[in-house]
């Protein structure tokens, strides 16, 4: 990030070159303003889905389908949230709860099973290591969604189909995650320090709980954050898994809702107020981790 | 993707050394196994079993015995199931459709990203956080939602664009058969343009600046610089992204299952995905899970065959 901050350097060094060197240059005000248009109209198209989003969520249901999409009408938001936790006695609630379950349990164990394993692969010489790194690399590849037909079937020879554990369990296994965790850890674990903890006498797992995870830490949020992300979004495996609404995350609860608002057009208004309550906390969680993620992604994730 | 061949020149230096240390003070291989034990059973049972259990039910039927009111039971069947895939029209017709998807959508949303990287890495720009930032924000919108609300944006009565159009005299229909699959497209480049502009903009990052003094001396321009020196600095990771697309382009499923909620241009077996889950849910899991592999492989083909071609490129 900081890199870019030398460019007025660069700025003065290139006025010895004269006009003629100038004219290949975008540096004009021509450059300028067409590079920031550019960016401007970008923008509006990547922000005003999700500002529509918002402003539909204050909107009566009336008035949402009457009144233009993209400017505020009558404030109807916080009985819209009302509405929202009350239908169904309140389920969209318990929705909530069992993605932040999916997801943070699946993604907390994910993390660190990533860790270990990604570390063991960086820092450990053993035979069969890069076999076992390619067997990861392999799985990175898989689409998860040809798992998860055969995965209902083995869940259901166990009589575990419908259950937390049918949605969890899958979602801890993150090969990508392995691959970062390797990535950061060959990058941010000094051997010479490992060595020095040996001679010191503690044993393996000590030297990686007090010494490793604190260096791995910027890397670790970033598998965390994307590990959240992806069983937060994830649509295919519990629709795959889960019967009973009760276990429904936010996305397949609203997705039922959408699909049955032909019969109770009321539920649109929910269906709208559901997405945008259920985005708000992974833009906060984006937000207040930056600074992880960033790090995380320039010290050499995707290099 | 370099850090990969770099860390495999770890190992190689100085061995005598590293064998003697490893006898005195390296990690021992119990609890090396400790280690790795964890992760690699939870991979086995729910990666690599699934797929193996798909890839022989694929090859199995249902079977009555003893005529119309004999029992079922599941027994080898060879290639049924796939030659039932291979000769299904409406699969090749699925392929076909997300196959155009993806020879559209990867280049056009590949390419904005790559804009965006660029610029954001150029002199020309302020305000690169804020920029950064939202191009980033619907990343962290679920595709299934992102679906609903493009649904709405979509939606003839509904939608605040497609009431502006009106009023400006364009009669314009996203649902329409001809036009949902671009659509759908939108929604995916929507979701995924910003991602891959960090992935590509980290890379930009890293390239060390002196390179561009140096050019600068030579004369180089900011387009030829961007083009000469960023664009195939960066290379590895655009192909990375585009073997990530590729994979997801195949595995479309969620944004045309919501889309089919409000457009019956969008059918049961409008992608490869929905196909499968149909034909499963319909109680065939022999068949689906012979689609399924036949996915599986499509995408591997493509994503090897990709990686390869490229490679051949880059190496002449």
């Amino acid at each position: 990030m900081t890199a870019t901050s030398t460019s007025p350097g660069n700025h003065a060094d290139r006025t010895p070159g004269g006009p003629k060197r100038r004219r290949r240059d975008l540096g004009g005000l021509t450059g300028r303003i067409g590079a920031m248009s550019v960016l401007v109209i970008l923008t509006v198209y990547f922000v005003v889905p999700v500002y529509f989003l918002l402003v539909s969520s204050t909107k009566s249901q009336g008035d949402f389908a009457s009144t233009f999409g993209l400017w505020f009408s009558h404030l109807h938001f916080s009985a819209n949230i009302r509405t929202l936790f009350t239908t169904q006695d309140g389920i969209f609630g318990r929705w909530a709860a069992n993605s932040l379950i999916y997801a943070g349990g699946g993604a907390v164990i994910g993390t660190f099973l990533s860790a270990l394993t990604g570390y063991a692969l960086a820092k450990f010489r053993f035979r069969g290591r890069d076999f076992l790194f390619s067997v990861v690399l392999g799985g990175v590849l898989v689409p998860s969604a040809t798992l998860a037909l055969p995965l209902f079937l083995m869940f259901s020879a166990v009589h575990q189909v419908n259950t937390y554990w049918a949605v969890i369990l899958p979602s801890v296994v993150n090969p990508f995650g392995v691959f970062l965790a390797r990535v950061f850890a060959s990058a941010a674990v000094p051997d010479e320090l490992l060595e020095a903890a040996r001679i010191d006498g503690a044993g393996e797992f000590r030297i990686f709980w007090q010494v490793s995870l604190r260096l791995l830490t910027p890397g670790l949020v970033t598998i965390f954050l994307f590990q959240f992300i992806g069983i937060w979004n994830n649509f295919f495996l519990p629709m795959v898994m889960l019967q009973s609404q009760d276990l429904y995350p936010i996305t397949l609860g609203l997705f039922n809702w959408n699909a049955s608002v032909s019969q109770q057009p009321d539920l649109q208004q929910s269906v709208i107020t559901g997405s945008f309550v259920s985005i708000v906390p992974l833009i906060a969680l984006f937000l207040l981790l930056q600074r992880f993620w960033r790090t995380g992604l320039s010290a050499g994730a995707i290099k | 993707m370099t850090s990969l061949t770099s860390n495999a020149a770890v190992p190689a230096r100085e061995p005598g050394r590293a064998k003697r240390s490893r006898s005195r003070s390296g990690p021992r291989a119990g609890s090396i196994a400790a280690f790795l034990l964890p992760f690699f059973v939870l991979f086995t049972l729910f990666y690599i079993a699934p797929i193996l259990y798909a890839l022989v039910q694929s090859f199995e039927k249902i079977q009555r015995s003893g005529g119309q009111y004999g029992t079922l039971s599941t027994v080898f069947g060879g290639t049924t199931q796939y030659s039932a895939v291979l000769s299904n029209p409406d699969f090749w017709a699925s392929l076909g459709r997300v196959g155009l998807f993806g020879i559209v959508q990867v280049p056009v949303m590949l390419f904005l990203s790559l804009l965006i990287a660029l610029l954001l890495d150029s002199r020309l720009i302020r305000f690169k956080a804020f920029f950064r930032l939202t191009a980033f924000l619907p990343y962290a919108v679920p595709g299934l939602i992102a679906a609903i609300m493009w649904s709405f944006l979509y939606h003839p009565q509904l939608s605040p664009i497609v009431r502006t159009l009106d009023d400006l005299g364009l009669h314009v229909d996203f649902l329409s058969e001809s036009s949902v699959l671009w659509s759908i497209a939108n929604i995916s480049t929507w979701l995924w343009t910003g991602y891959n502009m960090l992935i590509i903009h980290s890379a930009l990052q890293a390239i060390p600046q002196d390179i561009y003094e140096a050019a600068r001396l030579d004369g180089a321009g900011d387009i030829a610089i961007a083009l000469r020196i960023k664009v195939p600095i960066v290379l590895p990771s655009i192909l990375l992204a585009t073997v990530f697309s590729i994979i997801g382009t195949l595995q479309l499923y969620s944004e045309p299952s919501v889309l089919a909620q409000v457009a019956p241009s969008v059918s049961t077996t409008f992608t490869p995905n929905m196909m499968t889950y149909g034909i499963a849910s319909g109680g065939n899991h022999q068949q689906a899970a012979a689609m399924s592999v036949v996915i599986a492989v499509a995408t591997f083909v493509l994503s090897f065959g990709f990686m390869k071609i490229t490679n051949r490129k880059t190496d002449a």
